[in-house]
């Protein structure tokens, strides 16, 4: 446990780290589904096929592309990426830019950004499988923010219609949502609209675990609470402020001594 | 057109990787396809952004989407999610839409769509394709629908009564004259089929609005001074196409749909000549057009 903790600790600071270097990205967001996205490549994929680009790969789809780097930093963990490529992120010709680019990153699925793009994306991916006969589950982490999108309640609706039991889709409950519009009982409403919904704590790998190997027939969402910003105090407490500013060289030195 | 859609989707239906995606019309027409193959055949409802995103996703694993709707709701509504899940991420689409430019005069100003072209023509690599009538849309859908690339095609109630050999990517020419050369699209050529063999114009008939034939169009523009256009929806881009690969000057006259909202109902013929876009109209311009030296 404590070496898990360790990497994740680490895969932090490599997110802070490329942050500081581009003076780019959306760390808070990144940081509240690194958990999510570390379980996934880490239990539920197989790496060999997504290296392949296998049409029988496991997908993960993710709907809030502003969270990229999460998924960049345990990709380059997995070894899928490499480093020296990634530490180009957000320069002129980089591959990597602060959203994800499926045309030129090798295991990114979906060229997200826009919100409530890539849930919809997903469900097609999903029932593409069903047509095709394909087993591996496609995977969508999706934010609270994100909720605030037409698509995400329409393809809601789409994926519990065609039962679409290999469709898991992890909602990033950073409580981003919570300045404009309070979504309330984000399980009662999914519930609601046909999906099996489980609530747990999203930093809690264990949790993470269990609810993702939860069999239904019906489409599976994983209410995941978690913290804008999570591991580094000053974004916990100011998210907002934090969206989407730039690191500076003193907040890398702190955030190297905490997480280092 | 739309009844040949159906003929059309229903002869390439046997390829176990195309889905059929309805939002929520012309289910009737599809009927029996939805019950032979209910798992590809599908009326998906009424929510079109996702489904645009839906048949992206399908997409991305080698299925061939064919969508269809009606154009202000696919088009105009979902420009975003057709632009972002198809066009930057270059997977292959079918959008088909009815209800041409104001073909659902009756139903009012939020059923037309004849900002369709202009938005599709706004999305790289997007392929347009405008046929004239049934026959058109058959042969044009058949040769292009698995192409790799995303595709529009606009379904019209006017139809011409012409029967060109027509092909994916190439304009014809098929009339030649010295005084002038007519540019039209697709059903268009409709207004002018009845009188145009009186003059001495040529006339460039286009059904792939993207890609466009600009090998014949130039061959033919470079020996004209006076390009007449008529497209029935928000005048394109197609003067500035001309104009970009012509070695001359040429004077650009258009028929097109003026850029205003059409708050009249009745029939379509009726918002024809309210808005000037009609046979007599045009031919009296193409006349004047002709005997004038500017």
């Amino acid at each position: 446990m404590s070496k898990k903790i360790n990497i994740l600790n680490q895969l932090r600071y490599r997110i802070c780290e490329l942050a500081f270097v581009a003076q780019e990205g959306h760390v808070p967001s990144s940081l509240s589904i690194l958990d999510i996205v570390y379980v996934l490549y880490n239990n539920f994929v197989n790496l060999e096929s997504i290296k392949k680009n296998s049409l029988l790969k496991e997908n993960i789809i993710l709907s809030k592309g502003h969270g990229c780097m999460a998924q960049y930093v345990v990709l380059e963990e997995k070894k899928i990426l490499k480093k020296k490529e990634l530490n180009t992120f957000a320069q002129f010709n980089s591959k990597f830019g602060g959203h994800p680019d499926s045309k030129k990153i090798l295991g990114i699925d979906a060229s997200t950004g826009s919100l409530g793009h890539g849930f919809p994306f997903a469900a097609g991916i999903a029932y593409a499988k069903k047509i095709k006969k394909i087993k591996s589950k496609v995977y969508c982490i999706i934010g609270d923010g994100e909720c605030n999108e037409g698509t995400i309640w329409e393809t809601s609706l789409i994926a519990s219609h065609h039962k679409l039991n290999n469709l898991i889709c992890l909602l990033d409950n950073n409580l981003s949502s919570k300045r404009a519009i309070d979504l309330k009982n984000l399980s009662k409403k999914f519930s609601s609209f046909g999906w099996h919904t489980i609530e747990i704590n999203g930093h809690s790998n264990t949790e993470l675990i269990k609810a993702i190997n939860t069999k239904n027939k019906k489409p599976l969402m994983i209410i995941c609470n978690t913290i804008k910003g999570n591991g580094i105090d000053f974004m916990e407490k100011n998210p907002n402020e934090w969206h989407h500013k730039k690191i500076e060289k003193s907040d890398l030195i702190k955030i190297k001594e905490k997480l280092l | 057109m739309r009844k040949q859609f159906a003929k059309t989707v229903e002869k390439i239906f046997y390829r176990r990787n195309v889905v059929l995606i309805l939002g929520d019309i012309g289910v009737h027409s599809f009927g029996k396809l939805m019950q032979k193959y209910p798992k590809r055949a599908i009326n998906i409802g009424i929510l079109e952004q996702s489904s645009i995103s839906f048949a992206a996703g399908l997409a991305k694993l080698g299925i061939i989407p064919i969508i269809h709707t009606i154009a202000p709701f696919m088009v105009s509504r979902c420009f975003e999610q057709i632009k972002v899940d198809f066009g930057y991420q270059q997977l292959m689409g079918n959008f088909v839409s009815v209800g041409a430019s104001y073909d659902y005069s009756k139903l009012g100003c939020t059923h037309h769509c004849p900002e369709d072209i202009n938005l599709m023509k706004n999305i790289p690599n997007m392929q347009i394709i405008i046929p004239g009538n049934s026959y058109e849309f058959d042969k044009l859908f058949i040769s292009t629908y698995k192409n790799k690339f995303p595709t529009y095609f606009r379904l019209n109630e006017r139809e011409n009564c012409q029967k060109i050999r027509i092909k994916f990517g190439k304009a014809n020419i098929i009339q030649k004259g010295k005084k002038a050369t007519i540019v039209v699209v697709g059903p268009a050529l409709s207004f002018i089929e009845n009188f145009i063999k009186k003059y001495d114009v040529n006339v460039i008939y286009i059904t792939t609005l993207a890609p466009l034939d600009k090998k014949l169009i130039k061959k033919i523009c470079n020996n004209t001074d006076k390009v007449i256009i008529i497209e029935q929806y928000y005048q394109s881009s197609l003067n500035n196409e001309i104009s970009n690969i012509v070695d001359k000057k040429i004077k650009f006259y258009n028929f097109s749909i003026p850029v205003k909202f059409i708050s009249n109902y009745g029939t379509t013929k009726e918002i024809d000549k309210q808005i000037g876009f009609h046979e007599k109209l045009i031919e009296k311009k193409i006349i004047k057009l002709m005997s004038s030296n500017k």
